[in-house]
């Protein structure tokens, strides 16, 4: 216990960075993530990494792709209006095969928007955002703790399919602290990277990385090749929490700061005699629709209900993963404003009465 | 257990620190802590505050809904957040910058002229210390052991010969927790 460390949740997430291998990490300020720069700029030299303040977004991305390429472990990270600027860059790394790691501490928008916590980008980082058919795995912590463990996991996963991994924040879990326990030694894979431009020193043929395919046979493999590659992430890189659902007559369903006002609400709900349960996806793609079904399918459950600090975007892919078996409602808050206990504890009262 | 102490003031009075401090005390004592500062349109009005809590368990929420304890530094402070504090809680505050007092009769209200006495020991940051002893006193949250570990912990080294004063002016806080 003596050696957990108190820390901000960026400061977590650079930390964990470092930790990982990343040696080299891009970015360009914005509130609420602005530590992770402060900290890489102060430890990047101390274990011989690079730290870049980049001229904008655009530009922070593009070096990301260009690290990735020449097969470093590389990161960047923001806050959603400078998530945005990032989108085609996550759309060329997504074609080219890249792995990289993307933050994003989420603030309210839409457009400059205001800086309190919001969840408002589910739909941007589980859908797309950037053109084509692609995916981005999505990580989703709920505390200090779990932003370390998932940003060293979010790099493993990054090299495993060579795949962009998102690690999904908010205002809230970047700027509190909570203590942290680092491991000995880190659980970082090693992957073999004989794709990477490195230059061939003449030995071999040189190796191309690009994601443009004029040809269309050529571009359908490409697709076809991905397509089968994200149905493998979704086969192997679920994660879930499940709290208290074995009876429960309303499942809750939240992530990250969320998913911990929702714990706090469990507590006092069965205090009046009401069971609740909770689904926390950890992982937002892969979306883990069979944990949220069997939830839902107990014959104790009368209705779900999600949790967001947006105005329904989870609720959607809750809403798949039911398949009408059971409502679903929502509840939602926008603007930087968190629900409060009370507020979802009344929503569940009325639904447990139903 | 949980026990949780929302801190409140302008910017510069070491709110956010007091708040770090008050976490690595319980921290150090095996506790589970949170720390969430306001990083809001609030604070570019001038103000700050933090909210610590502090539990035997994990904690769910690191977001306060209502307060076992206020610690309010000036008079905005106590106005928007005294309705926030538990029937049975303690709010300390003060007095040489709070004039006023809460007209709830269901809480303790210890007022202490914390800037005066820090402004008579030279050093300003000193007034939030005098607080966090009557805190520490009042509630058991800390032990005064701890807290001196903490300060070690949290302040960068060239800040460690002002620890000796500020335990001394710590020390004259808890004398205000005698009922």
């Amino acid at each position: 216990m003596s050696n957990r460390v108190l820390m901000k949740g960026n400061e977590a997430i650079a930390e964990a960075a470092i930790r990982a291998g990343c040696r080299h990490y891009f970015g360009y300020p914005i509130t609420p993530q602005t530590e992770i720069m402060h900290y890489m700029a102060l430890r990047m030299p101390e274990v011989n990494g690079v730290m870049v303040q980049a001229e904008s977004e655009v530009a922070a991305i593009n070096m990301v792709y260009g690290a990735a390429a020449a097969g470093a472990r590389v990161m960047t990270t923001s806050s959603s209006p400078g998530i945005s600027l990032k989108q085609e860059g996550f759309s060329y790394i997504a074609g080219a095969e890249l792995p990289a790691v993307v933050v994003n501490i989420v603030r309210a928008g839409p457009g400059l928007g205001g800086i309190l916590p919001a969840q408002g980008d589910y739909f941007q980082a589980t859908k797309g955002g950037g053109h084509g058919d692609y995916r981005n795995v999505v990580l989703a912590p709920a505390s200090v703790q779990e932003l370390y463990e998932l940003t060293v996991e979010a790099f493993n996963i990054a090299d495993r399919y060579r795949v962009l991994t998102m690690i999904l924040g908010d205002g809230t879990l970047g700027q509190m602290m909570e203590p942290v326990l680092f491991r000995d030694e880190e659980p970082v894979e090693s992957f073999d990277k004989s794709w990477a431009t490195t230059g061939t020193q003449g030995r071999r043929e040189h190796n191309t990385i690009q994601s443009i395919y004029i040809e269309p046979d050529a571009l359908e493999r490409l697709n076809s090749n991905l397509q089968a590659k994200y149905r493998r992430i979704a086969e192997r890189e679920v994660r879930v929490e499940t709290v208290n659902c074995d009876g429960a007559e309303i499942i809750l369903t939240a992530f990250g700061t969320c998913s911990r006002i929702c714990k706090n609400v469990i507590r006092q709900a069965a205090e009046i005699g009401i069971k609740v349960g909770l689904v926390r996806p950890i992982t937002l793609w892969p979306f883990p629709d069979q944990a949220i079904a069997a939830a839902a399918g107990q014959p104790s459950v009368k209705a779900l209900l999600d949790i967001e600090l947006n105005a329904g975007q989870m609720v959607e892919d809750v809403r798949l993963a039911v398949n009408g078996t059971r409502p679903v409602h929502f509840h939602g808050r926008t603007g930087g404003n968190l629900p409060t206990q009370q507020e979802i504890l009344d929503k569940i009262q009325v639904l447990a009465r139903s | 257990m949980e026990f949780s102490i929302l801190l409140a003031g302008f910017g510069g009075q070491g709110v956010l620190s007091a708040g770090k401090f008050i976490a690595t005390a319980a921290l150090l004592e095996g506790k589970e802590v949170s720390w969430l500062p306001s990083y809001g349109p609030e604070m570019r009005g001038g103000t700050a505050n933090c909210s610590v809590i502090v539990s035997d368990s994990p904690i769910g929420s690191p977001i306060l809904n209502a307060t076992d304890v206020l610690i309010a530094l000036n008079g905005p402070s106590l106005d928007k957040f005294t309705h926030l504090v538990k029937p049975g809680g303690l709010i300390l505050a003060d007095s040489a910058l709070v004039h006023a007092v809460p007209e709830r009769q269901d809480i303790r209200f210890i007022p202490i002229p914390a800037s005066t006495m820090a402004s008579e020991a030279g050093n300003m940051t000193f007034a939030a210390v005098i607080l966090l002893g009557c805190l520490a006193a009042a509630t058991q949250c800390f032990s005064r052991d701890s807290f001196e570990k903490a300060l070690y912990d949290a302040l960068p080294a060239r800040h460690h010969h002002l620890i000796p004063a500020e335990m001394a002016i710590f020390d004259r806080g808890t004398l205000f927790a005698a009922p």
